[in-house]
């Protein structure tokens, strides 16, 4: 009796936390992703920190070690204790070729810290509602390469976009103090 | 007896519903917006598109079964204040709108009703592969009569009322409304418009408008066709339109497992 209580209890609980996302929050997308160690995770996977979260693939030769020499850049330009709160999300666009093997070693060539960075894959339909949520266009060359636009969004703790960035290379100066707010 | 003539009335309810989607055999397909520089076809995969847009009355039956797309329960970030607000209620559109395809719906809602379906929103070469078609021939953009057919629509006031769907007649696949009742979404929005070069910077919407601009210039008496594309870039995933409604798709039949050609 007292299990079943607890398990009401916990299921209230649950279905309070969905409900008080706020109207803008793109946690209100039920997306199902498979982070680079194979583990189904939702969108909401760091829900109550602040996420810096951008689409990109694995094979991308160009743009995408931008995007991520670009993220570390916008860590280290800030306060420690902020940095060390901050999570990352990566979706890949290329969900054929991006498997967890893949993914993984991306992660041990650019040494990136799955303690706090999560690389991700989807099926198409869900890599394309969590673009949309983003604004992020993408499209699948001839050659099995993408076109995609790189765009660093800032979500807050609750999944609401706090700000979008097309800017590569250098920390855009709006990304990092929508971070420390 | 009565039974036996509902049954009946299901089995006929299911074949109607059967023929709503058409077979189109897809192959390969100039489009007006070439996949990559130097390469205009495109190859369209074997699909199946609905005959006709979704109206409201079909709407309407979806938000009764999910009622989290409700006009007073959607969150926001699915769908923009304008969202089914031509219904008479927050769950019905109201009789006289039935037959009208559904309007004042976003990509997220679109995209939700044709899963709801075992479906999906076509793709733009889709879309496109099959709204080349004329009543006659299978592509009939060539044609100029035909082309000023399509063009005439667009110079209709967008404040009149809309027909209902059907009314237009069928193309060589069977396919109707694809011009002369609304725009559609497309399940790839937002695959239009990148820039041939990612690393490019500057600011990201001038840059996509010349990239159509570029790829516009060889197709310029495809007016029609542009015109929805400048139309679909300008729509966010979350926006709606009194003029913007949708039909659903879904994979042709692959070959048998096993066969190589």
């Amino acid at each position: 009796m007292r299990i079943l209580a607890l398990i009401a209890a916990a299921l209230a609980m649950a279905g309070t936390a969905q409900a008080a996302d706020p109207p803008a929050s793109i946690y209100h997308l039920d997306a199902e992703l498979t982070n680079q160690a194979g583990e189904p995770v939702g969108l909401d996977l760091y829900r109550g920190h602040p996420v810096v979260i951008t689409m990109f693939y694995a094979s991308c030769p160009a743009a995408c070690p931008l995007l991520i020499d670009t993220i570390r850049a916008v860590e280290r330009s800030l306060d420690p204790k902020v940095a060390s709160g901050l999570r990352v999300l990566m979706v890949s666009v290329d969900p054929e070729r991006d498997n967890p093997a893949a993914l993984t070693a991306l992660a041990k060539t650019r040494r990136i810290d799955l303690s706090r960075w999560t690389l991700a894959t989807a099926d198409e339909a869900t890599v394309r509602k969590i673009a949309a949520m983003l604004s992020i266009q993408y499209r699948k060359l001839p050659d099995g390469e993408f076109n995609h636009s790189s765009v660093l969004t800032v979500l807050s703790r609750d999944g609401e976009i706090r700000r979008q960035s097309s800017l590569l290379g250098r920390v855009d100066p709006e990304i990092a103090a929508a971070l420390t707010q | 007896m009565r039974r036996f003539a509902s049954i009946a009335a299901c089995v006929a309810l299911a074949a109607a519903q059967a023929s709503l989607a058409v077979d189109l055999p897809g192959g390969r397909f100039k489009s007006v917006l070439p996949p990559a520089p130097g390469i205009k076809e495109v190859a369209v995969a074997p699909f199946q598109l609905d005959r006709l847009p979704v109206t409201n009355a079909e709407f309407a039956r979806f938000v009764r079964q999910r009622p989290e797309w409700r006009r007073d329960r959607v969150a926001r970030v699915f769908a923009d204040a304008g969202y089914l607000r031509h219904w008479s209620s927050d769950a019905a559109p109201g009789a006289a709108l039935a037959r009208q395809p559904v309007v004042q719906v976003s990509w997220f809602a679109a995209s939700a009703y044709c899963e709801s379906k075992g479906q999906r929103l076509p793709t733009w070469y889709e879309w496109e592969y099959a709204a080349a078609a004329s009543e006659t021939q299978r592509d009939g953009r060539n044609d100029p009569a035909w082309r000023e057919r399509i063009i005439a629509w667009y110079s209709r006031p967008a404040d009149a009322a809309l027909p209902e769907v059907g009314a237009t007649p069928a193309n060589a696949y069977g396919v109707q409304d694809l011009h002369g009742l609304v725009w559609e979404w497309i399940e790839d929005l937002g695959a239009m418009m990148v820039s041939s070069d990612n690393r490019e910077q500057g600011d990201p919407d001038i840059m996509k408008f010349c990239g159509s601009g570029a790829l516009t210039m060889e197709e310029k008496e495809n007016y029609a066709t542009l015109m929805r594309i400048a139309m679909l870039s300008s729509m966010q995933a979350s926006y709606t339109s009194g003029s913007m409604g949708f039909r659903c798709a879904a994979d042709g039949p692959r070959p048998p497992a096993g066969v190589r050609k």
